[in-house]
């Protein structure tokens, strides 16, 4: 398969979580929405990395792996961070996280 | 082995150091201390400088060099001081005219508080130290230092009696004259420094004798030198300065006429005549204007009422002939005037004090009138040094003026003819002066009538010794006519200022001169006494009289085209530049600042779905700025 078929679904996949992040107000889809765009960047950096063998090594393949665990580590806090926060308000709208203004 | 005269640094020294010690105790010492440190220094001086003169006049000139002042890459001003004929000649005038007025004025400002006392004895001490470092500068730099110093100090003793508006504004209207003047003196030390390298006499002059000066540079320099000297001499159009400069104490008149500040510009001139020698058109100009301000102001001086005003005025028409002589280049002739000059000018002076002294404080001579009865050595004194500046034989201005005269008529008849004019106008005005103080009836009130007394022995011995020295003081400078090798003065002058070569008019011709001369100013004089002998006061003078009286309205002249425009343009700059434009520059900056913050301010929502827009918008745009600026 040529590699502008890759490069395509990746930028479809990352336009896709910029719009939900930008239009979604629940903070769980904003989330997902993030995730959405870390994998369009991995599936990017496995693409170009199999598609320069001997000059890129499999470097970006283990790039992804290092993305995929700090994901894990950051989607932990993250819906930790929104438990609490629905827990607080009884809601995850996050027009109703304005207090950083103050 | 050094030379012994590497201690001529002491002269300008002492003075220095009395001005320290006189300014730093004022409130601590007693009078009679202060009269002691302040005579005694320039004393010590003036004692030095005969020692110096006498060896310089054995062993030619000196020049003690004794630490670089300056060093910018290849310019070195060193501060090295210079004793020659010239130098040294006028340091004796300094420091024993300077001596004299020391002395008088210990009596003289008696009443004064102490501490005043030591102030006013500092500032003395402080003119004499500057003028002593101007004539013993080697090189132009260190002459504008004193030439700065006694402006300075002709400000602080104009201004001595500080709590007068009229004598600040006296004191101001000096500074600002003189500030004229000392700019274009140092745009013309700047010139100098760029076309020779340095300020050294010896090398500047050099450099003039090889030539190597363009032409159009030697006029710039030496017509920018010229004006220097106008500000400080009291020439057109800078001398209105001086007459106000009555503001003073009397001995400070004395002491600004006679020993210091004045001369400064004709000792400017004639240490540089290798210069002005070159220049035509300079020497045209000098001429010019010093005949036209000997008239102008001798003119002046003619119906003036104030006592010291009547000498301010011919002060300044003495320089006008002084001038007239450099610009003729008689440069000695010039130098022998200055000399008699602060001789009797002097004198005059110190007389005019103890007559306001004895007077009360009264200086109109309207009010006065017969006080030669009771203020015997004052009145003899005072006639001493009338028939001195009148020029008459044996007296010492007579040589001088004389001098000058001569060198007019051999340049051109019709100079010498106003020249000779304004000769018996200073021979009128003083004799009206003295015959209005001294003779006739008593005029003032009852009260000073009964005041009036001899002034106390310091007072009147500075003018005995003064009025000797105006009396023989020229006979260092006798005509050949009269003495075969008489004029000792430009002898002993030859090294600096060489003897100018011409032909001479013939003795016959200089003796119709002189007899000329002589009997006319016996003339104006008789006619002064027939004049003045009874005078009585009048109504306001009308026409001429009081055209003259009033100056020829200069001031209001100078008030009118310069004073007034400068102040229109002042309040033009600050009620409309200033508010408007820099006001507006300044406030319009706080203004945008604060606005636009208040606008920027709205950025911040704390809504997190517009921050996150704004980081996507900006990161696009980032993207898009990259992708163009990369070409």
């Amino acid at each position: 398969m040529p590699i502008v078929y890759y490069l395509y679904l990746s930028l479809a996949l990352f336009c896709i979580g910029i719009v939900g992040v930008l239009t979604r107000r629940n903070a769980i889809i904003i989330f997902m929405c993030i995730e959405i765009m870390l994998n369009a960047v991995n599936l990017l950096l496995v693409a170009f990395s199999k598609m320069h063998p001997p000059k890129a090594g499999i470097d970006g393949q283990l790039f992804v792996f290092f993305i995929m665990v700090v994901a894990a580590a950051e989607v932990s806090v993250g819906l930790a961070i929104i438990v609490m926060m629905y827990r607080r308000i009884h809601s995850v709208d996050v027009n109703f996280l304005n207090r950083l203004k103050h | 082995m050094e030379n012994v005269l590497q201690i001529v640094w002491l002269i300008p020294f002492l003075p220095l150091l009395g001005f320290l010690v006189n300014g730093l105790g004022r409130k601590y010492m007693p009078k009679a201390m202060v009269s002691i440190v302040g005579c005694g220094v320039i004393l010590a001086s003036f004692l030095m400088s005969i020692w110096v003169f006498i060896h310089v006049r054995e062993g030619g000139g000196y020049v003690a060099d004794y630490f670089n002042f300056i060093v910018v890459d290849k310019l070195k001003i060193p501060f090295a001081l210079q004793v020659d004929e010239l130098s040294s000649l006028f340091l004796m005038i300094i420091t024993g005219v300077g001596f004299l007025i020391h002395v008088y004025s210990t009596a003289y400002m008696h009443e004064e508080k102490p501490e005043h006392f030591g102030r006013y004895f500092a500032y003395l001490n402080l003119f004499v130290f500057s003028m002593l470092l101007l004539v013993m500068g080697a090189n132009y730099v260190i002459m504008f230092i004193g030439w700065e110093g006694v402006g300075l100090c002709s400000y602080l003793l104009i201004g001595y009696w500080f709590k007068n508006v009229a004598f600040n504004k006296a004191a101001n209207k000096a500074f600002v004259m003189n500030r004229i003047g000392d700019l274009a003196f140092l745009i013309a030390i700047f010139w100098i420094i760029a076309k020779v390298g340095n300020a050294n006499y010896a090398d500047v002059i050099a450099f003039a004798k090889a030539g190597k000066f363009g032409a159009s540079d030697i006029t710039v320099i030496t017509l920018l030198l010229f004006v220097g000297a106008t500000g400080k001499s009291a020439q057109i159009p800078l001398y209105t300065w001086l007459p106000d400069a009555m503001a003073g104490p009397t001995p400070v008149s004395a002491l600004i006429h006679a020993a210091t500040m004045v001369t400064a510009g004709i000792y400017m001139i004639a240490r540089s005549n290798a210069l002005y020698s070159l220049s035509d058109l300079t020497m045209h100009v000098v001429t010019y204007v010093g005949l036209a301000t000997a008239i102008l102001a001798a003119t002046i001086a003619v119906q003036q009422n104030d006592i010291k005003k009547v000498l301010a005025y011919s002060t300044v028409s003495q320089l006008g002939y002084m001038f007239m002589a450099l610009g003729l280049g008689a440069y000695s002739a010039a130098v022998f005037h200055v000399m008699t000059h602060a001789f009797f000018k002097a004198l005059l002076f110190l007389g005019s004090g103890s007559v306001i002294h004895a007077m009360s404080g009264e200086q109109d001579i309207r009010n006065m009138g017969g006080l030669g009865k009771k203020l015997k050595i004052t009145s003899f004194t005072f006639l001493m040094g009338c028939i001195a500046i009148a020029g008459i034989p044996p007296f010492s201005g007579f040589f001088s003026k004389d001098a000058i005269l001569l060198s007019a008529f051999e340049e051109n008849k019709a100079l010498y003819a106003v020249a000779l004019l304004g000769a018996l106008l200073t021979a009128f005005y003083m004799f009206r002066l003295f015959f209005i103080t001294f003779t006739g009836k008593f005029r003032g009130t009852e009260d000073q009538a009964h005041h009036v007394h001899e002034s106390p022995l310091s007072m009147t011995l500075p003018l005995i010794i003064l009025a000797v020295l105006a009396l023989a003081g020229g006979w260092v400078g006798i005509p050949e006519v009269f003495m075969k090798g008489g004029d000792k003065l430009s002898a002993f002058l030859s090294p600096v200022i060489p003897v100018k070569e011409g032909e001479s008019p013939g003795h016959s011709t200089e003796l119709a001169l002189m007899a000329i001369s002589t009997i006319a100013v016996l003339a104006v004089i008789a006619f002064s006494w027939f004049r003045f002998r009874g005078y009585q006061r009048k109504g306001e003078a009308q026409g001429l009289a009081k055209v003259l009286e009033n100056k020829w309205y200069v001031d209001e002249l100078y008030e009118k085209i310069i004073v007034k425009p400068l102040q229109q343009f002042g309040s033009f700059l600050n009620d409309v530049f200033e508010r408007s434009v820099v006001d507006g520059l300044v406030n319009g900056v706080g203004r945008a600042v604060s606005y636009s913050s208040r606008q920027l301010r709205l950025l911040q929502s704390g809504q997190v779905g517009s921050y996150v827009l704004l980081m996507v918008l900006s990161m696009l745009l980032i993207f898009v700025l990259q992708f163009f600026l990369r070409k």
